[in-house]
């Protein structure tokens, strides 16, 4: 067996594709979790538990039935294959799909909480000081959630970088298009590279303990510095 | 001018108020906790939809059957009881919120609203540096910056201690001073009322129970206000001279001329005077030797048992009876004896006479431990 220097071309190509998604990924998340926040911590009715049941499902659903689930709906005999006229699994814009799907809960829960406790009152004081509902929306809602909406956005990346079973089911581990990190990693501990996956294993812990602590000190940042 | 007719259905009552406030002055929405009167202030803003209800502010229809004006697009202000600050503004920013948001002329401007409220020197602080009633004077600001039409204040003392309440009072008696702006003012605390108001509307379980001139509906006997247990009549009155060598100030009042105690401003000031009940006796004749300074004549209008063998007597000063109402309160031995009856010329003679706010040099200037974050 060669000695292979730890970092390889093909390793580079992983992290970097693994990182396009996960910023992508978390682009479309608050593009569309915001709004659905929003519509959660403010809307009424049946629908809103039946939505936010439907959204909250990634948490307790093993990744390979949403992963089961989600390759047929992009496979060739889906309606959304019909729709688009293109076949989605297995590419990278399915890989997004899927990742949106996926850590959809983690960034719409902080951002509903963090619109859950500003109140009703910053936009009624918003509406009677002449703002309309979309100028409140942006120039005093977002900016007072922005603690959970960033919580949101970290959390969103996060669990895209270490997403495993879904990326598994509908990207198949394709080298420069579906295959990410925790592919690659399960790659090298099977092929017993194991200094490689050393390398990538050790290098998410230290992210996602980044992550978590600065997601603690942005919380105390939110329950400490307002009143 | 202002007219309403709010219908709804409110946790255990029916909401049923209807009723008219001028288009100028303080207009008081009085009534026990829980009445209605918050919900009525927030249906004339629109923050609450009460359908089948009806609202015109200077000719302008918001809300009737077929309409219904959205709160941004009714020129209001409006003064929560929590000041409601943006935290994430700079006091500069809250403050123009609404006024970088005005389409049409602006009145009122930065400078004038800053030397009102004595809040320029907030301007360039954090919101959460000030104290209780700094953040209150700054949400007021930010309210009449917006240019409104008409001012709505949802109890805007009642979340302060008293010191902060005694520091906001002076400036919003300024305001009703300086600004033609009319103001809906929500209250349970009558002090309040008979220090700003000039028109009351009594609220009662979701129901105006009457409306008219503050110093009238204090006297009503048909009210339950004169039957408090520390009823007063509240007197508007125009600084007519002073005495320096005694440090008096006369007042004329309709029906007569009161002398009170102190420096109360140049000749012309429009001031208001408190004066309770227990404060004035009466009797047949003017007093000869006596330590008070003030016997007017007065015609005895009525009088209400007021419990613990005590009358509330109702008056009119002047000898014509046509003056300001006046109330006092004597004992029912004395009543008896004296045996006064409606339309009787009496002499009312005042204990003390006080100011319904405090002198303004007094007043405007803070005291220091105001200033503590609260």
């Amino acid at each position: 067996m060669t000695a292979s220097p730890l970092f390889d071309a093909a390793m580079i190509e992983t992290i970097l594709l693994t990182l396009r998604l996960a910023g992508i990924t978390t682009v479309v998340l608050l593009l569309v979790g915001t709004p659905l926040a929003w519509w959660l911590a403010r809307g009424g009715g049946v629908w809103k538990e039946i939505v936010a049941t439907v959204v909250a499902l990634p948490i307790v659903l093993p990744p390979t039935v949403l992963g089961f689930y989600l390759l047929i709906a992009m496979g060739p005999h889906s309606p959304l294959t019909a729709l688009l006229g293109r076949q989605l699994s297995f590419t990278f814009t399915g890989l997004v799909l899927g990742s949106v799907i996926y850590s959809l809960p983690f960034v719409v829960n902080p951002i509903r909480n963090a619109f859950e406790a500003m109140g009703p009152r910053p936009m009624e004081a918003a509406a009677t000081l002449r703002a309309a509902p979309l100028d409140a929306f942006v120039s005093v809602a977002l900016p007072l959630a922005s603690p959970g909406i960033m919580t949101g956005a970290i959390l969103g990346f996060a669990h895209t970088v270490g997403e495993f079973g879904v990326v598994l089911m509908i990207g198949g581990g394709i080298p420069g298009r579906t295959k990410v990190l925790s592919v690659t990693i399960f790659d090298y501990v099977e092929t017993l590279q194991w200094p490689k996956a050393h390398v990538l294993a050790g290098g998410m812990l230290a992210m996602s303990f980044v992550v978590i602590l600065a997601m603690m000190l942005i919380e105390r940042r939110l329950n400490g510095g307002r009143r | 001018m202002i007219e309403a007719e709010f219908r709804g259905q409110l946790g255990g009552f029916a909401l049923a108020a209807e009723f008219t406030a001028p288009g100028e002055g303080i207009t008081a929405l009085f009534g026990p906790s829980g009445c209605g009167k918050t919900t009525v202030l927030r249906a004339i803003a629109g923050l609450l939809r009460l359908p089948g209800s009806r609202l015109s502010v200077n000719g302008e229809t918001w809300q009737d059957g077929r309409q219904f004006r959205p709160t941004h697009r009714r020129a209001i202000g409006y003064v929560f009881q929590e000041a409601s600050l943006f935290p994430h503004l700079s006091v500069r920013a809250n403050l123009t919120f609404g006024l970088s948001r005005v389409k049409g002329p602006v009145r009122i401007g930065e400078d004038e609203v800053a030397e009102l409220l004595g809040i320029a020197p907030l301007f360039d602080r954090p919101t959460r540096m000030l104290s209780g009633g700094e953040r209150q004077r700054v949400a007021i600001g930010r309210a009449l910056l917006s240019q409104p039409e008409l001012l709505l204040m949802d109890e805007p003392l009642s979340a302060l201690d008293r010191f902060s309440k005694d520091e906001i009072l002076p400036y919003l008696e300024r305001l009703h001073a300086a600004l033609s702006i009319p103001v809906l003012y929500v209250s349970h605390d009558i002090a309040e009322v008979e220090r700003l108001a000039d028109t009351l509307v009594l609220i009662e379980a979701g129901r105006v129970r009457a409306a008219g001139p503050l110093a009238e509906m204090l006297a009503d006997p048909a009210l339950p206000l004169i039957h408090m247990p520390q009823p007063a009549a509240v007197i508007d009155g125009e600084v007519v001279g002073r005495d320096t060598k005694y440090g008096l100030s006369e007042v004329r009042v309709p029906g007569g001329v009161v002398v009170v105690p102190g420096d109360l401003g140049p000749a012309g000031l429009r001031r208001r005077l408190r004066i309770p009940a227990s404060d004035v006796s009466l009797g047949r004749h003017a007093p000869l030797d006596t330590t008070i300074l003030n016997a007017l004549p007065a015609r005895i209008e009525g009088a209400e048992p007021a419990g613990g063998h005590q009358m509330t007597v109702r008056l009119r000063l002047g000898p014509d009876g046509r003056g300001a109402a006046l109330l006092a309160r004597v004992s029912l031995k004395s009543w008896d004896r004296l045996a006064l009856k409606p339309g009787e010329l009496v002499v009312a003679r005042l204990k003390a006479v006080a100011l319904a706010e405090p002198a303004p040099s007094a007043a405007l200037a803070p005291p220091a431990f105001a200033e503590g974050r609260g």
